[in-house]
């Protein structure tokens, strides 16, 4: 157990996939390390997990202090009432003044519940965290009404509840020498207290470049009509090296899977080019892209909202920009034709 | 069997972004003349999910809505849809709540009603989007809670819940009473139709005030300091050409130029 002499003012639940801490977590811990560096005090993360060796060493090269680590194979995938009992104990103990974790499928499942256990306020997917000179609580942002506004929120209990969104705070680049402490927590779950089971987690196998790490994402809409059409945007996709997503409407519809959403309830992606095909461009859609180094719009509507938000576009069908737009890729990439394909 | 939705009215989310008015003294977001509010859109894919219960296990759905000044005729949508009885939690000082004094207000209410077997809410609202008010209803009421449902099926006490995850999804069981916060996957609202419509003056409709209820103290955990509309500077170099061939060919050559192909 941490000693209480370490005074612990940012306190992060980080998380691990496949072993190494996420994009996510990394980056709490970059802007965390920030927030505890102003307040003069330690930054402590806390990691549930069933085999967490390597985590200890590879948080504190990413500017963690203390790490905390509970493990319990009853926790190698996440449950709500299980990952409770553990948090409430270590936040009781620990005492933070600010904790914070990633507005991921974890984050919004659970930051809700503990902050409820716990009494104090919370704000979810902030774009911008940061202590407020005056009174040294953290000032929240966070977007609202789909976007079209920020808020700004100071919480009065303690802890101070956020989860921040993907791309809200930076990484530190990893430093070997960087020194800190690891220690075991108390993991020990009553398994008669969890009363929502997952019995099953369905992960469809995809192929192709993942969206999180795509550097070029081609995007539909509505206005693609079908799932079909959606065929013309894989080809696009893989001509560029990318991978395709898609606005609510397509996914609500059934065209394309639900895990390809990208908006404020779907994936929140930051590429280096977005193109969006027949998408209106909602404030709630613009969420998910709207950090990306460049947008291109093609859409049939002058008037569509996506040409406020674009850096380049051109108003047509889709289906006679994106053919030839490929062709003229093609020619700049010095992709040959397949003359066999016809 | 008895199921709960709940249901928040709010500014229309596809207004145009130009009518979008905020006082800054306030505070608060200036709702444009004339426009009505709608039914957040998440809460209509909620009571989709309450009436799929109701069509295949023959539940009663109450539709509950918290709020300082309710829109009755809005409201009343959810009855036209399909729910039995509409209880409106009204009153001057439901204003400015934050989402744990939204859910003590509405356990208030839920406790009142009596019995509930699943308490049903969209998975966030379309104006503050924070998705923490179905959590802790049931926290509150001591329940189980499935957020981001795409499917719910009921078997004797048992639910079994298909929720979205980051990957894919997962099948999580409970047993009832429970709460499900409803994601746009599940499906859109049915169709309100004229029977429907002429159904919906017959039914109940029920206003509560604050002294009507046993409310827990309620106490602002968080406070807002500033509500601001954020300034854009994109300007978009919309691409032309004779044809769409030769815009398409521009646009490529550009995207070459600034080195993004």
């Amino acid at each position: 157990m941490a000693s209480m002499t370490d005074r612990t003012a940012v306190l992060i639940l980080g998380e691990v996939t496949k072993g190494r801490l996420s994009a996510s977590t990394r980056e709490l811990i970059g802007g965390g390390r920030d927030l505890a560096d102003t307040l003069r005090s330690k930054l402590t993360l806390a990691v549930l997990g069933d085999d967490l060796k390597a985590t200890g060493e590879e948080a504190i090269a990413c500017g963690a202090d203390v790490v905390l680590l509970a493990e319990n194979p009853s926790l190698r995938e996440y449950q709500a009432d299980a990952y409770l009992q553990i948090l409430e104990r270590a936040v009781d103990h620990i005492n933070p003044e600010i904790l914070l974790m990633g507005h991921t499928s974890l984050g919004r499942d659970f930051a809700p519940r503990l902050a409820y256990r716990l009494k104090t306020g919370l704000s979810m997917d902030c774009v911008e965290l940061s202590i407020d000179p005056g009174s040294g609580l953290l000032r929240m942002t966070r977007p609202v009404y789909g976007c079209k506004a920020l808020s700004v929120m100071v919480c009065r209990t303690k802890p101070q509840m956020a989860t921040a969104r993907l791309g809200a705070m930076r990484p530190l680049d990893p430093d070997a020498t960087r020194s800190g402490r690891v220690a075991a927590i108390d993991a020990d779950i009553d398994r008669s207290l969890i009363r929502a089971q997952v019995i099953e987690r369905v992960d469809p196998y995809e192929e192709g470049v993942a969206l999180e790490d795509a550097r070029v994402i081609v995007c539909g809409g509505r206005g693609m009509g079908s799932g079909e059409s959606f065929g013309l945007l894989e080809e696009l996709a893989q001509l560029l090296g990318g991978a395709v997503g898609a606005s609510r409407p397509p996914c609500d519809s059934g065209w394309v899977p639900s895990t390809r959403q990208i908006g404020l309830t779907g994936k929140i992606l930051r590429p280096d080019l977005y193109i969006a095909v027949a998408i209106s461009g909602s404030s709630q859609h613009m969420a998910g892209c709207s950090d990306s180094r460049r947008i291109v719009a093609i859409n049939k509507d002058p008037q569509a909202n996506i040409f406020s938000v674009a850096h380049y576009g051109v108003v047509g069908d889709y289906r006679e920009i994106v053919p030839p737009f490929m062709q003229r890729v093609k020619q700049i990439l010095g992709v040959r034709e397949r003359d066999d394909d016809t | 069997m008895q199921v709960v939705v709940c249901i928040k009215q709010v500014l229309d989310p596809e207004m145009p972004r130009s009518a979008f008015k905020i006082d800054p003294k306030e505070k608060r977001v200036v709702p444009p003349r004339g426009t009505p509010p709608v039914l957040s859109p998440f809460d209509e894919n909620a009571l989709e999910a309450a009436l799929r219960v109701k069509d295949e296990h023959g539940a009663k759905v109450v539709a509950i809505s918290m709020g300082s000044t309710l829109a009755q005729a809005v409201l009343r949508k959810t009855l036209a849809a399909g729910a039995d009885e509409l209880i409106l939690v009204e009153d001057p000082m439901f204003q400015d709540l934050d989402s744990f004094a939204t859910a003590g207000i509405l356990v208030s209410a839920i406790r009142k009603i009596g019995d509930v077997d699943i308490v049903f809410t969209g998975r966030q609202a379309a104006d503050w989007d924070s998705g923490i008010t179905g959590c802790a209803i049931a926290e509150e009421l001591g329940i189980p809670c499935i957020t981001l449902a795409r499917k719910v099926e009921m078997n004797d006490r048992r639910v079994r819940v298909e929720r979205l995850s980051a990957d894919g999804f997962e099948i999580v069981q409970a047993t009832l009473p429970c709460v499900i916060t409803v994601d746009s996957a599940l499906g859109e609202l049915r169709q309100v139709t004229l029977q429907g419509l002429s159904a919906a003056r017959k039914k109940p409709l029920h206003v509560w005030k604050a002294a009507d209820l046993h409310l827990p103290p309620l106490p602002p955990r968080c406070e807002l300091l500033d509500l601001y509309i954020p300034k854009r500077e994109t300007v978009c170099e919309v691409i032309k050409g004779e044809t769409p061939e030769e815009a398409s060919a521009r646009l490529a050559d550009r995207l070459h130029e600034e080195r993004l192909l």
